[in-house]
């Protein structure tokens, strides 16, 4: 009981006021561009640890500070309701402070061994605070999915810095590493490695079945953190390692990467098209976002290395404008879904319903998130859709017929993705919040704690904020291809907080604060005009018509599956899909029954546990039980490494 | 000249909230014509639009705010999308505050309304509507943003006035990508503006409950928006498509008065001509299944498709 008033008075302050500091530094390099750096006096024996602070690293400072800013807000009110349980609230601050710490050091590292370390105590920390409700076998099973996942990872990374850290005389300080003259081909391994090493933390298909898996059972505000911030960490390291220490950069590395990115932008939106689960939707949609930030990255990639740096740098600050914005509009979701857990003990959207008017602070700031993340002008997440787009349809100016063909189908998934994203929070939006309440529970639904909507609202005004103010936002962001890149935007579509011009004037123009104020003045006339003259025209409540049947039930709504119904049967080929139609033996009822499986499982990870399982099963010859034999193995093996070594 | 060009882009954005219902009675005398029919006087869209403004509006019990301020937000976001095509002219600073994508992306802001509004009551035959209709969104669109990106990559901007610039000064050239494009356009425009053969405004009976299905618990002044919202919204598309691919006729700059009214002969003929050609292909067709669509609108794509792929093998860099 102690405990968790100190957790709560103290140690989630912290926890808030370490998110500040962070955005602070963050703001402070990207203003004044210039880096910092710094060697610790401690670190391994003959290796220090080296710190660099730049306006990249900057960049993704600020992003893991406002999430966890606002973790801490809505933690509060989380822990407060675990006042009476049984978890262990010690736990939670601990790994939570470690977690926050790993992140912060992931993005601060400048030297390969305290990235791995950080990089490590990242996914550790965030292992046990999946593992949290661990009193549930299927928590516990994606606890240690996630965990193995992490460390398959962790070690291609790793891998892909000794790769390049062999070619710089086994310096592993990242200014060595830059300077590393490497081979086509190495480099390509390295690239490879550090594709896989960091798309397995980001999500990325076929390689994301972890991430549904474990994003959702862990506490709400630190599923917030590990969608918004965990998978941007994955991103920087991506950016880091690829842009910035890999040298000569190739276009094939780009075509990889966009279609990568192509793919698991469409799946993540169709897959998470067919969940009911609150959480392990929102899950799915950070595959999608992931994808489309990869899409970014593989645009700018193929850009830069056949030479168009202009529009090179165009498609990297979309990927990381679109980081910023995944970052706050699926942190403000997750919250979002985690008042309702908090306030209905529900994630099921098939039994919410009607819950905008039991919690409409929750309702409102939950709804921007939607239409941001549904990508709908004028909110944030357009902006960065349609800078990708920009750079997308400026594929023109490349030389290679093929390339000109690729990226142009790459914008249309891109097209595809966004639209299916709206269909998708269309169905969350109007099954949890609109219509009636589907369960007693959740008609019994209270508002959300003050904390849990302050922290909402945050989120939600800096949504707003990012969408209607794109020009400055670039023109931070710009700090960042002027370091990594040494090319910057043109000085027209920088300075300028009306217009948002990224390539040139003819080329295409979007104002956002004009078009929100023109669409403010319009439907505020319209409103007050149909206040006005019609006034004297009744406005009355009556029931519902519905042709004129009888009165709608809440049971008589469209579901969350009745909605993608016509979704899934058109795409029907992508899913594993089981459906079927059985009596109930004791009143003979009938039940329909459906699942949607991920292909993944059956196309790549079955067959590679299938294949660790044949490989198990020859080892275990050596497994006779005798000592001398295993001593006899031993003698063996170091006899063979003393003449490796030798 | 800024405040003239200001001006002319409120007054032309006017003309599309003025003249949509026009248009949908023209269409409705042209169909009732061709199926023998006297039909209703090409005014009665108006008489409608004034019947439902000054009837009483009824709201059900479960409606939440959503559902009295989407017919305010659908039809505001139409009427911006509309403002931002050039309809007589132009360099209408319009067109430069919103680019086609924008376009696109304000038409789902209000579809995204328009389906939260359907499902709001939670009665079924909305949920059914707005099901169906964001079905019918997600395949169109990217149909529609690929005939977008072929004509964007042939102008190289996104910009309309560019687009059409572009269309003016190269004359009459017979470009595959632009048939493709065209075709592709016209399906999604049949398909978004909710005719046969994807879906009835006509009636509410449940096969074709898409866009009416949505309305069914709207009356009075609501109702009245959201079909305003949607006569506008088939005006919209006609514009686009008559002024993108025909463009001829269009005054270029406001300095030259005199061929105001020659722009205007031009919008008014080509409507008009579009609108009839709509209207033989709603008389000849049938309405299909919901099931079946999916495969009209991939056409669509495909289309869309081979109209960029056809633009950057055959015309890029000729």
């Amino acid at each position: 009981m102690r405990w968790r008033r100190t957790i709560r008075t103290i140690a989630l302050p912290l926890f808030t006021l370490a998110g500040v500091a962070a955005v602070t530094s963050g703001f402070m390099v990207l203003i004044h561009p210039d880096s910092f750096s710094l060697i610790l006096p401690f670190g391994l024996p003959w290796h220090n640890w080296h710190i660099r602070l730049d306006a990249l690293a900057g960049l993704f400072l600020i992003i893991v500070g406002i999430l966890s800013i606002a973790a801490g807000i809505h933690g509060r009110s989380y822990v407060h309701s675990l006042e009476r349980g049984a978890e262990s609230v010690v736990a939670l601050g601990g790994f939570s402070a470690l977690f926050l710490m790993g992140m912060l050091l992931v993005i601060l590292a400048d030297d390969a061994l305290l990235f791995m370390i950080a990089w490590e105590l990242m996914s550790l920390a965030s292992y046990f605070l999946v593992a949290f409700q661990h009193e549930y076998a299927a928590n516990r099973r994606a606890a240690f999915l996630y965990l193995l996942m992490a460390h398959i990872g962790g070690l291609l990374i790793l891998i892909s810095f000794g790769v390049l850290a062999a070619f710089a005389d086994s310096q592993f300080t990242f200014t060595a590493l830059r300077t590393a003259e490497l081979s086509p081909l190495w480099a390509s391994i390295a690239f490879t490695l550090a594709l896989i090493g960091f798309g397995m933390k980001a999500g990325l298909v076929p390689l994301h079945a972890w991430l549904p898996e474990a994003h959702p059972v862990a506490p709400s505000h630190i599923s917030a953190l590990m969608s918004g911030a965990m998978l941007k960490v994955a991103v920087y390291g991506f950016v880091r390692s690829v842009f910035d220490l890999n040298g000569e950069l190739q276009w094939q590395w780009g075509v990889v990467v966009l279609f990568i990115g192509s793919i698991s932008a469409l799946m993540g939106v169709l897959y998470a098209l067919m969940q009911h689960d609150l959480k392990r939707l929102l899950a799915y949609h950070s595959v999608e976002n992931l994808g489309i930030i990869f899409i970014g990255l593989g645009l700018s990639l193929l850009f830069l290395a056949t030479g168009h740096y202009g529009l090179g740098t165009l498609a990297l600050l979309a990927a990381l404008y679109h980081s910023i914005n995944h970052a706050l509009f699926k942190g403000l979701l997750f919250l979002g879904a985690g008042a309702i857990l908090h306030s209905t003990h529900e994630r099921d959207l098939e039994q919410m319903g009607g819950l905008l008017r039991r919690m409409p602070w929750t309702g409102l700031w939950f709804l921007i998130g939607c239409l941001s993340i549904s990508a709908l002008p004028p909110f944030n997440g357009f902006i960065s859709e349609w800078l990708t787009f920009q750079a997308a349809l400026s594929a023109w100016q490349l030389e290679s017929g093929v390339l000109r063909s690729v990226i142009p189908i790459a914008a249309a998934v891109l097209a595809l993705t966004g639209a299916l994203a709206a269909a998708c929070f269309v169905k969350v939006y109007a099954v949890a919040f609109l219509g009636q309440a589907r369960s007693r529970h959740v008609r019994r639904a209270r508002p959300a704690p003050k904390g849990m909507r302050v922290a909402q609202g945050l989120l939600a005004i800096l949504c707003i904020v990012l969408g209607v103010l794109p020009g400055p936002t670039l023109a931070l962001l710009n700090q960042i291809s002027a370091q990594l890149l040494g090319h910057g935007l043109p000085a027209t579509s920088i300075n300028n907080w009306l217009w948002l011009i990224p390539i040139s004037n003819t080329t295409a123009s979007y104002s956002a604060p004009l078009l929100v104020f023109a669409l403010t003045l319009t439907i505020a006339a319209l409103l007050w005009l149909l206040q006005r003259r019609f006034i004297r025209v009744r406005q009355r409540r009556c029931d519902a018509w519905d042709c004129g049947f009888i009165p709608p039930n809440a049971q008589m709504q469209y579901s969350a599956t009745g909605f993608a119904q016509p979704i899934r049967r058109v795409f029907g080929g992508l899913f594993m899909i089981e459906e079927s139609l059985n009596t109930r033996s004791s009143d003979g009822s009938w039940r329909y029954q459906l699942r949607v499986g991920d292909r993944a499982w059956g196309l790549f990870y079955l067959p590679l546990v299938h294949a660790v399982e044949a490989a198990a099963r020859r080892v275990v010859r050596l497994q006779s039980g005798n000592v001398r034999v295993y001593l006899g193995w031993t003698l063996a093996t170091l006899l063979l490494l003393l003449w490796l070594v030798s | 000249m800024t405040t003239l060009n200001w001006t002319f882009a409120i007054i032309q954005a006017m003309i599309y909230i003025v003249c949509a219902p026009l248009l949908v009675g023209w269409v409705r005398k042209l169909r009732a014509y061709l199926q023998n029919r006297r039909g209703a006087p090409l005014l009665q869209p108006y008489r409608d639009l004034r019947k439902w403004f000054i009837k009483e509006t009824r709201v059900a019990h479960t409606a939440s705010p959503i559902f009295t301020i989407a017919p305010v937000i659908v039809f505001m976001t139409t009427w911006l999308a509309a403002s931002t095509i050039p309809l007589l002219t132009l360099n209408t600073p319009t067109t430069a505050l919103a680019d086609l994508i924008v376009l696109v992306g304000l038409l789902a802001l209000g579809r995204f309304f328009l389906a939260l509004a359907g499902m709001d009551i939670g009665t079924a035959f909305g949920g059914m509507g707005a099901s169906r209709e964001m079905l019918i969104a997600a395949l169109a669109e990217p149909a529609m943003l690929i005939a977008v990106f072929t004509l964007a990559m042939s102008a190289h901007s996104t910009n309309l006035t560019q687009i059409i610039d572009y269309q003016l000064g190269s004359g009459f050239v017979l470009r595959p990508s632009y048939l493709f494009a065209l075709s592709a356009l016209g399906l999604v425009a049949m398909a978004e503006a909710g005719r046969i053969p994807v879906d009835n405004p006509t009636t509410h009976l449940e096969l074709t409950m898409v866009h009416e299905a949505m309305l069914l618990e709207y009356s009075g002044r609501h109702l009245a928006l959201m079909e305003w919202a949607a006569h506008i919204k088939l005006m919209l598309y006609g514009v686009l498509i008559a002024n993108i691919f025909f463009p001829w006729g269009i005054t270029t700059t406001l300095e030259q008065w005199s061929t105001l009214p020659i722009a205007i002969l031009a919008v008014v003929l080509k409507l008009m001509l579009l609108a009839l050609i709509m209207v033989i292909a709603e008389t000849v067709l049938a309405k299909m299944r919901l099931f079946r669509v999916p495969g009209f609108l991939n056409l669509a794509l495909l289309l869309a498709l081979l109209g960029l792929l056809s633009h950057v093998m055959l015309e890029v860099g000729v």
